[in-house]
């Protein structure tokens, strides 16, 4: 037992480490709140051009979304981290972690958005058109407030999954949690950091499920 | 003329639906619509608002060739009011909510504005009370009367209805159909189609029996339901009539 305490909770190496975790921590919940912002943009964005039904463009807007809903996400971040560069382009482990966990929530969360919108009852449109409300503006004001309340518990799920992904950053060098756990690791060939990043993923995202509960809770849809 | 519809096709593929209608409502008239299901009396609605884009024919709405190209369709559409069988109420807003999106979205008119504006129009449908409530908060026949509300605040020339009593418990019915009532005492022009044929005897100033894409024949509600021309038409409205 005291064996067990000193290899995974070594107070010494744990008082040692914890400052860079709690640096990680931080660089953590930027890389997480860029990457659900983006995506969501970028998927709302995605489903609501695919509405206007131009074929060339549905053609490679379903393309790509099949595409990022297809590639694990660490294949893309390897990809954009250490493939690019040998045809001239450069991303930081930050930017390449950013772009490619943003490009699958931003697939997923075009699904989800665009499914919302198709779950929108025709009369819906025709109503709000047939007070001379534009496409746009029925879109805006009449579709999407409905598309999106319909959208809302499964998106907090991908989202909840995809920042989860965030720990991926630690194979291409961003200082995020993981990887100031496992650097913690290796100077001190003791695992207590990494019982500290666990206590930091559990401190930043049990409250984020938590939430997930309550707004599935608080949006399940009632007719 | 408020309504001129001239030589109107319309087909869905291979399906002619409407097979050359022609139909002119008068200011202040209300105009019955019957005859079989899949006789085209909802398409014929559809397409005067352009909710269905006509294959061919002409169609004008106070003056307005609506089937011009570069026609601001949305222009035109404010002034025809459309009432729905499905009531179509937007779920997310409330009944003064609903009345007012079009007031502020595409007339621009301030909040307080539309909201005077939207409570006058839940007034004269009688709900005014009723103001805040959402749509599942309302009996399917307060929930028409709001949608009917939506149409008029936007101050339309003519008023559509697709089977506005159809999804609604008898005992709702006469409460929209009050209101219909007295939307033709103010003058309001006024297409309905309906099978309500009670109301259609004591309102309507015109009935058109529609049949297989066609006009069959036209006439005042005692003519067309008393002594018809077709005896298809008696045969239909003693089956509805029971």
């Amino acid at each position: 037992m005291a064996k067990f305490a000193d290899t995974f909770l070594n107070w010494e190496v744990m008082a040692q480490y914890a400052p860079k975790i709690v640096e990680g921590f931080f660089v953590t919940i930027q890389l997480a709140i860029a990457v659900v912002v983006t995506g969501i943009v970028v998927g709302l964005v995605l489903a609501v051009a695919r509405t206007f039904r131009v074929r060339l463009v549905n053609f490679f807007i379903v393309l790509m979304v099949d595409l990022f809903r297809a590639l694990p996400p660490l294949v893309l971040i390897m990809i954009l981290y250490f493939a690019l560069p040998t045809v001239g382009i450069k991303f930081s482990g930050f930017v390449a972690t950013w772009l490619a966990l943003s490009a699958i929530l931003a697939a997923f969360s075009e699904e989800i958005f665009w499914a919302g919108i198709l779950a929108v009852p025709r009369g819906q449109w025709e109503a709000a058109r047939s007070t001379g409300l534009g496409f746009m503006q029925a879109m805006s004001h009449v579709v999407l407030p409905q598309a999106v309340r319909l959208t809302i518990p499964p998106l907090t799920n991908r989202t909840i999954a995809i920042t989860k992904g965030t720990a991926l950053g630690a194979t291409v060098a961003v200082g995020e949690i993981l990887y100031q756990a496992q650097t913690g690791y290796s100077f001190s060939y003791n695992p207590s950091p990494l019982t500290l990043g666990a206590i930091a993923y559990l401190i930043l995202f049990i409250p984020v499920v938590w939430f997930g509960r309550w707004v599935e809770t608080r949006f399940a849809w009632k007719r | 003329m408020i309504l001129d519809v001239r030589a109107l096709h319309k087909s869905f593929g291979q399906l002619e639906v409407l097979k050359g209608i022609d139909l002119q409502v008068a200011e202040r008239e209300l105009v019955f619509v019957i005859g079989p299901s899949g006789s085209g009396k909802s398409t014929l609605l559809r397409c005067c608002n352009r909710l269905e884009e006509p294959t061919s024919g002409s169609i004008r709405v106070a003056g307005v060739d609506i089937m011009a190209p570069g026609v601001d369709i949305n222009a035109v559409r404010r002034r025809i009011g459309m009432v729905f069988q499905s009531f179509n109420l937007y779920p997310h807003l409330d009944a003064l909510g609903n009345v007012t999106l079009a007031l502020r979205k595409v007339l621009k008119k301030t909040r307080e504005e539309a909201e005077d504006l939207g409570l006058k129009a839940l007034t004269r449908v009688g709900l005014a009370e009723k103001a805040r409530a959402y749509p599942n908060e309302l009996s399917g026949g307060q929930q028409q009367r709001v949608a009917i509300a939506r149409a008029l605040a936007l101050e339309p020339s003519i008023m559509l209805f697709d089977e506005p009593t159809s999804a609604l418990d008898p005992e709702l019915v006469g409460s929209v159909l009050a209101v219909m009532r007295e939307m033709r005492e103010w003058g309001m022009t006024m297409v309905v189609v309906s099978h309500e044929m009670r109301f259609a005897r004591s309102a309507a100033d015109r009935v058109v029996f529609m049949d297989q894409g066609r006009i069959l024949e036209q006439g005042p509600p005692q003519k067309l339901f008393n002594q018809p021309e077709h005896s298809r038409i008696r045969e239909f409205i003693s089956s509805i009539e029971h």
